[in-house]
């Protein structure tokens, strides 16, 4: 008999996550810290050709580019004279189940199927595992996706539930926790167990899977308008939208175009806590998870994290709850589109950067997000009213995540927040400070983290020595 | 209904960690309370109350154990209330827009 405890199962965590994925990382870890991820990305993952190929059979990919009209002219008319971008969005809510995520789970799906495995297992409490079990669907494999969705008097989120439901339509089976990271102890027996593949969010398979998206983009854009586009502005949680975005860019030859990651300002809830658990409104696309996985990306279930955003990020954006539910609102009433509030999130970001930059740039908000049941602001609004939170519209500045969610009174208000790059780099370091001193770290180590951080070494040897 | 037979669809639940059990990194208000895991599947048993230990089998075709706590449990979520605060949004863009049309 296997031994089941708490300690024992982590205890094996290493072993478990090498057969579950079959990726033997240590062959790209070199001196105290580095390892090559441009060479883990190129020799685990999959070609742009192939995966666009892989993607099609599976009914992911080549989805619409929209001009949001009447938005754009909401921007031109609340802009400084001289000033106003146009603002395009990638409707990925038409992949099937719904989201971007369907692009990650594609390869990783068709990835396991090839290998063997009789079936796939994700932790996620988004819509990746709709996505997962759609693609397990498809291709015949079986599929268990683990979600965290009830705080401890088993309320769940609306969100959470909602895609719970979505999985079951897909065949999943479908396992749910109250709150608490010991979901990953959960994830481990039942890997054991199954001897299932780890579709997990952050291997190679799971980004290069979007590099498709940012591809399209860059191909769609230069059909339309003759040119790649300006910014490109994605919703960042875990750091794979993000990444896997700016890596396709870059291989269409769009290296010109800027990429600005947005998150829903969370601040002050904690992620692991059953009481704040239901006081949030959004459950990904928050700084909850985006700050950490900026800082310390090799926080997920597998060894190495291929989402790794301060190698991409040129700026980051955070917005309020109250203009995420705003600009959902508004892309029903004035786009005659109904998607889902966490896709969202980049388009109230996109609209703020739309009223600094010079008239005519060109900006692509890259998702948006299936709408249904619990998944849109009605329901979502609903549920924060009965855990308390204080809903009006007036000033945006009094969003307080978990006690209020103020909506804007006017399109004028919506103004992300830039957050300090430099800062998030700098709490990068102290983590890596933690374990080693600047002079015990190697050449190839420095240079390592002059790539990771797009920072000269003598500043990280400054912010190392804090 | 109490009662679940061979077949069924049913809710499951077990307690995979209890109070004193948890990770040391969970913060003080959910370390006072037990790691609740829920599962659903077809009733293996031939005959079951709520409240009973049963074996489901589950839709990946695992037979997992727990105690059974709903029987064909139903998605209870859903639209929601109207909200003043969305209604309002809408109206006032649509003014902004230069009416409707």
């Amino acid at each position: 008999m296997r031994d089941l405890t708490y300690e024992a199962v982590m205890g094996r965590k290493n072993e478990i996550m090498k057969k579950a994925v079959g990726i033997d990382y240590s062959k790209f870890e070199f001196g105290k810290i580095g390892f090559d991820y441009e060479k883990m990305m190129a020799s685990v993952a999959y070609e742009m050709k192939e995966m666009q190929k892989i993607q099609k059979y599976t009914k992911v990919g080549n989805t619409p580019l929209f001009e949001l009209h009447n938005i754009n002219k909401l921007i031109s008319e609340n802009s400084e004279e001289g000033k106003g971008g146009r603002i395009f969005i990638k409707d990925e809510a038409a992949n099937a189940s719904g989201s971007f995520k369907a692009r990650r789970a594609a390869i990783s799906v068709y990835h396991a199927q090839k290998m063997g495995y009789k079936g796939v297992i994700a932790a996620t409490s988004g819509n990746y595992g709709a996505a997962v079990a759609s693609q397990a669907a498809q291709r015949g494999l079986k599929c268990i996706i683990v979600q965290e969705v009830f705080d401890s008097k088993r309320k769940g989120q609306p969100e959470i539930v909602e895609k719970a439901r979505k999985c079951e339509a897909f065949g999943a089976e479908v396992i749910q926790l109250t709150v608490g990271p010991e979901l990953f102890y959960t994830f481990l027996k039942l890997l054991e167990e199954t001897e299932f593949f780890n579709a997990s969010l952050y291997t190679p398979f799971g980004i290069a899977g979007v590099e498709t998206l940012g591809y399209e983009i860059a191909e769609q854009m230069n059909e339309m308008e003759g040119r790649c586009p300006d910014y490109v502005v994605a919703t960042h949680a875990g750091g794979g939208n993000l990444t896997g975005t700016a890596r396709g860019l870059i291989k269409a030859g769009a290296t010109g175009c800027k990429v600005y990651g947005a998150s829903v300002d969370l601040k002050g809830l904690h992620m692991a806590s059953d009481r704040d658990f239901n006081r949030k409104s959004f459950t990904t696309g928050h700084t909850g998870f985006g700050i950490p996985f900026a800082t310390q990306p090799d926080r997920t279930d597998v060894p190495r994290n291929a989402a790794r955003v301060l190698r991409y990020m040129d700026k980051y954006l955070t917005v309020t709850q109250g203009e995420v539910f705003y600009v959902t609102e508004m892309l029903a009433q004035l786009e005659g589109i109904e998607r889902g509030p966490a896709g969202n999130v980049s388009l109230a970001a996109a609209i703020s950067l739309a009223k600094k930059v010079e008239e005519g740039k060109i900006i692509v908000v890259q998702e948006t997000e299936y709408t249904g049941a619990g998944k849109h602001p009605m329901p979502q609004l609903t549920f924060a009213k009965g855990n308390g939170i204080n809903i009006y519209r007036g000033d945006i500045r009094e969003n307080m995540p978990g006690k209020s969610i103020v909506l804007p009174e006017y399109f004028g208000q919506i103004e992300a927040v830039e957050l300090d790059m430099n800062k998030m780099k700098e709490r990068y370091i102290a983590n890596v400070a933690k374990n080693f001193k600047y002079e015990e770290l190697g050449e190839e180590d420095v240079k390592y983290l002059e790539e990771e951080l797009r920072m000269d070494r003598t500043d990280i040897e400054r912010n190392m020595n804090k | 209904m109490k009662k679940a037979t061979k077949g069924t669809w049913v809710e499951i639940e077990n307690i995979v960690l209890n109070v004193g059990e948890r990770a040391p990194q969970v913060p003080e208000d959910t370390k006072k309370t037990p790691l609740v895991m829920w599962t659903k599947g077809l009733l293996v048993d031939e005959e079951a109350e709520i409240g009973e230990e049963v074996s489901v089998k589950t839709l990946s075709d695992r037979v997992a154990k727990g105690k059974m706590t709903a029987i064909n449990p139903r998605f209870e979520h859903d639209f929601g209330k109207p909200v003043d605060v969305l209604i309002e949004t809408g109206i006032s863009l649509k003014k902004e827009m230069g009416g409707i049309r």
